[in-house]
């Protein structure tokens, strides 16, 4: 099975001193656990630029009788690319707010895979939570009339349910009867689907004259408007995403729910002997680990213009987030940047796919290289000649354990 | 012909882990390397497996001084290396696991599974090791799988053989064959180096023991003149009691009370099978038994970790037949587990969080859903000094200390609040002669208090040493039970086999 990245992060010390330590995370230790990360992102950079050039067909074709000139051009094809991906993400304001927008999600359904990380459980069930929570939200935002500051807040309150109840389903399975959670997670994923397409064709959801499973509009007040209007689509969810990566935050490493999600999850038989009650903890970290994707189901449905569900409306964004959970090494700050990066990625691939036609596939690439890299720390270090961490294959172990 | 390292000196950031050390071992020769954890033997192996290398200082075989950038040169030199854990793949044959690494291929790379077999075959008779060829490892006893790394050793034709703690894992009758084995090796020129804490053993086997400490070489001594009063002190720094100093028990009521107990393993056989005794106030009471006999799940069904088929147990007039382990918890039972790093710990945590793994949820540890890691703090930082604790800090992950470390957090934990009764399994297993001295204490310590205690323990010396009245469990059944005053080892070595009195 696939360990949970969590070994090393310490819970009982004070947060490091200074405001901006504290807001990013970035202390000592946190600064060594970024190195790797960093570099995987050059790494997959460098690879990409590579990618660009041998996919340049008429410059391959040139490379033998101008080697120089077809190399430049090369050279300027992968700047041009990297220009368009970089201003696209964070280039301008615009390109901030697509940034932000398309990370939105992708932060919730993240910090839920890396929630079930932590308490030792390997939740693929993001997307089908998300998809459960997005149909909680749909239900309220089509059929509840209230004011919109009650309206929003229930909404994602309902996502938040929607994913719960789903997420349970594998907890509780597995707390009672030892159901592998990958196994049940992945099936929820495709009953959820099929569900989804499902009620969307039923009265209480699809709008009316149509035969497509899509829903009716959100009533007004339920939906996510632009915080800076006109064109930007960034809405008011991005903030409640980074309040809640912060309360996850707190809740892993400074409640005491989370020193029994971590204590399970890096050693079920001890939880035991300590008194911990296992299969209760289980059920309950599949649970909000679903809730927090379930948001993420919510933000997607009520933020995203014409404001109208189809089965489509969670694209990868649950798949995708078992990928930022590893990048973030299941650290809920980690998390968080890892989701800004994956955002700033996906906003700057559009861009690069216009400007330099480039395939959007190229960013999936570039996702998958980082991937690669932050999976195999060892091959980063010895490429970037690292000190530390690696110690000898075969040890004599000392003493008598 | 000699295997000689010369003046080794290895430097960790902020330890120095070898400082000029020599150590020689001839052909036909046993040497015994002896020392606490973290005394340096480890460091000083691997180098001479060519794990790590030297900052000074040298290795020569048979006269030569040798380059060892690699394990892989190390067995070019003929040295070889049996770990203390088995670096064996379970679902291979013996005879597969002896050729790993070096398949003695025929043309297209097809293995020569005959030419494997011939092989252990032939060790295993030269060396009366009794090991089939076409066993697979996971069916093995432990003993055998550790011929098996003999085998391969020897396969690999290594004059110079490296034992790490090789008896730690085993049962007394398998380290009585492990000491045949080893003289066997010696009558056929091998030079052995044997690594140990084990006083007893160092002397029973060595033409010479050597002691480190601190990284340093303190002494080199013959069997002859060395006792293990001696050996310990040089290990340690101090002297040391090797026998447990207690005065007489006072038992008052029973807290623990036993009675007729079932309890199924995990493959639903009975492991114990109508179990009954009972516990006093201010005594210990020891079982004995070799391991498998059923006190791994008496244990586990006293303190509410394994379902109890039938029968009753009581803790301080209380039912905790069907308890959990934090009702049991709750009524002053303090457990120091049989498997310190499988249940005892959480090794991914730091030493503060291990301290309050089992008391996190109240005050002042926390208050709600609200950890208040500021007093656990303050309580690691007290119960580290307390229970002597060698940790650079409360905040480095409780993986990183050494066994009796580790094991005197356990007890740290475990004893730090109001004890009525100690459930001590195998609380000294694996660790060194002065952690064992002050576990050994600290737990006398709870008895003089008025806790009642119960040791589970495969160590006869040590149940003899810390009882006040001795049990022997055989078969799920408490067959015998002795005063050790009056008992010799031999009657008690008797009942654990099965054998009446």
């Amino acid at each position: 099975m696939i360990a949970a990245p969590a070994a090393a992060e310490k819970g009982p010390t004070p947060p490091p001193p200074g405001w901006w330590p504290r807001l990013t995370g970035v202390g000592t230790r946190a600064r060594r656990a970024l190195l790797l990360p960093t570099l995987a992102f050059v790494s997959a950079l460098l690879i990409g630029a590579i990618i660009i050039a041998l996919t340049d067909l008429d410059q391959l074709r040139r490379l033998g009788t101008e080697p120089g000139a077809a190399l430049t051009e090369m050279l300027r094809g992968v700047g041009r690319s990297y220009k368009a991906l970089f201003s696209g993400a964070g280039g301008s304001v615009y390109a901030l707010s697509e940034t932000l927008f398309a990370a939105t999600p992708l932060i919730f359904a993240s910090l839920g895979v890396a929630l079930g990380f932590r308490a030792g459980l390997f939740n693929i069930g993001a997307q089908g939570q998300l998809l459960m929570g997005a149909m909680g939200a749909l239900w309220v935002g089509l059929h509840l009339s209230m004011p919109s500051f009650l309206h929003i807040p229930l909404g994602l309150i309902a996502g938040l349910v929607g994913g719960m109840i789903w997420g349970s389903i594998p907890g509780f399975l597995k707390a009672r009867t030892g159901a592998h959670e990958v196994i049940v997670t992945i099936m929820l994923n495709a009953t959820a689907f099929f569900f989804v397409q499902w009620a969307l064709t039923t009265p209480v959801f699809q709008e009316p004259g149509r035969n497509n499973p899509q829903s009716a509009p959100l009533l007004p007040t339920a939906q996510l408007h632009p915080l800076f209007g006109g064109t930007y689509r960034v809405n008011i969810a991005i903030v409640v995403a980074v309040a809640v990566a912060f309360l996850v935050n707190w809740l892993v490493f400074r409640s005491s729910m989370g020193f029994q999600f971590r204590a399970l999850g890096l050693n079920q038989q001890a939880g035991r002997y300590a008194g911990m009650n296992v299969r209760l903890l289980i059920t309950l970290a599949m649970a909000l680990a679903g809730g927090l994707a379930g948001i993420g189901g919510a933000s997607q449905v009520m933020g995203l213009a014409p404001y109208q569900a189809t089965p489509s409306l969670a694209g990868s964004i649950g798949f995708d987030a078992i990928t930022v959970a590893l990048l973030g090494r299941s650290h809920p700050v980690g998390v968080l940047w890892a989701a800004l990066l994956f955002g700033a990625l996906k906003a700057g691939g559009r861009a690069m796919q216009g400007a330099a036609q480039i395939p959007l596939d190229l960013v999936v690439v570039l996702q998958a290289l980082i991937v690669v890299f932050v999976a195999a720390p060892e091959l980063v270090r010895t490429i970037y000649r690292i000190k530390g961490g690696s110690k000898p294959v075969v040890q004599v172990a000392g003493g008598g354990e | 012909m000699a295997l000689e390292l010369r003046g080794i000196t290895k430097r960790f950031p902020g330890v120095l882990a070898n400082d000029d050390v020599s150590l020689s071992v001839g052909a036909g020769e046993v040497v015994a390397l002896l020392g606490e954890n973290g005394a340096g033997k480890t460091t000083l192996m691997n180098i001479l497996y060519g794990l790590y290398r030297p900052d000074s200082g040298s290795v020569w075989i048979d006269g030569q001084q040798i380059e060892l950038l690699s394990s892989r040169d190390a067995i070019a030199a003929g040295v070889g290396m049996v770990h203390q854990h088995f670096m064996l793949v379970p679902v291979f044959t013996v005879a597969e696991n002896v050729i790993l690494g070096l398949e003695p291929a025929g043309p297209l790379g097809w293995i020569k599974g005959e030419a494997a077999r011939g092989a252990v075959e032939r060790i295993s008779e030269r060396y009366k090791l009794r090991v089939d060829p076409d066993a697979v490892i996971e069916d093995l006893p432990v003993g055998v799988q550790q011929r098996v790394e003999i085998i391969k050793v020897l396969n690999r034709e290594a004059r110079y053989v490296v034992f790490d703690e090789p008896t730690a894992v085993l049962t007394p009758q398998e380290v009585d064959e492990f000491f045949e084995i080893a003289r066997g090796l010696k009558r056929d020129g091998k030079g052995i180096i044997f690594i140990s804490h084990k006083l007893n053993e160092a002397l029973g086997i060595a033409d010479r023991i050597v002691v480190m400490r601190n990284g340093r070489k303190v002494a080199e001594v013959l069997p002859s003149e060395a006792t293990e009063e001696k050996l310990a002190e040089l290990m340690v720094g101090r002297p040391v009691m090797l026998e447990v100093e207690k005065g007489p028990a006072q038992p008052g009521d029973p807290i623990l009370a036993v009675d007729d107990l079932v309890v199924l393993d995990d493959r639903n056989h009975r492991a114990c099978n109508g179990v009954s005794f009972n516990v006093k106030a201010g005594e210990i009471v020891g079982i004995a038994g070799v391991q498998g006999n059923g006190q791994t799940e008496l244990v586990e069904a006293i303190v509410g970790l394994r379902p109890i088929l039938a029968g009753s147990v009581r803790v301080s007039g209380a039912d905790v037949t069907s308890a959990n382990p934090r009702e049991v918890h709750q009524l002053n039972v303090s457990h120091i587990p049989e498997d310190r790093q499988g249940s005892g710990l959480v090794l991914g945590f730091t030493v503060a969080e291990n301290l309050i793994l089992d008391s996190y949820y109240r005050p002042p540890f926390s208050r709600g859903l609200v950890m208040d890691w500021d007093a656990t703090h303050e309580t690691a930082i007290r119960l580290v000094k307390e229970y002597d604790v060698r940790t650079p800090g409360v905040d480095v992950l409780v993986s990183t200390l050494s066994g009796g470390n580790q094991q005197k957090v356990i007890v740290a934990r475990e004893f730090d609040r109001e004890v009525e009764l100690v459930i001590a399994a195998q609380p000294t297993r694996g660790i060194d002669v002065g952690s064992i001295e002050y576990i050994h204490s600290r737990i006398v310590q709870q008895r003089d208090a008025g806790a009642a205690v119960l040791v589970v323990s495969s160590e006869l010396e040590e149940v003899m040493g810390l009882s006040d009245r001795i049990l022997v469990i055989f078969q799920g059944r408490i067959v015998a039970g002795f005063d050790p005053a009056t008992v010799e080892a031999p009657e008690i070595g008797l009942a654990m086999l099965g054998g009446s009195r």
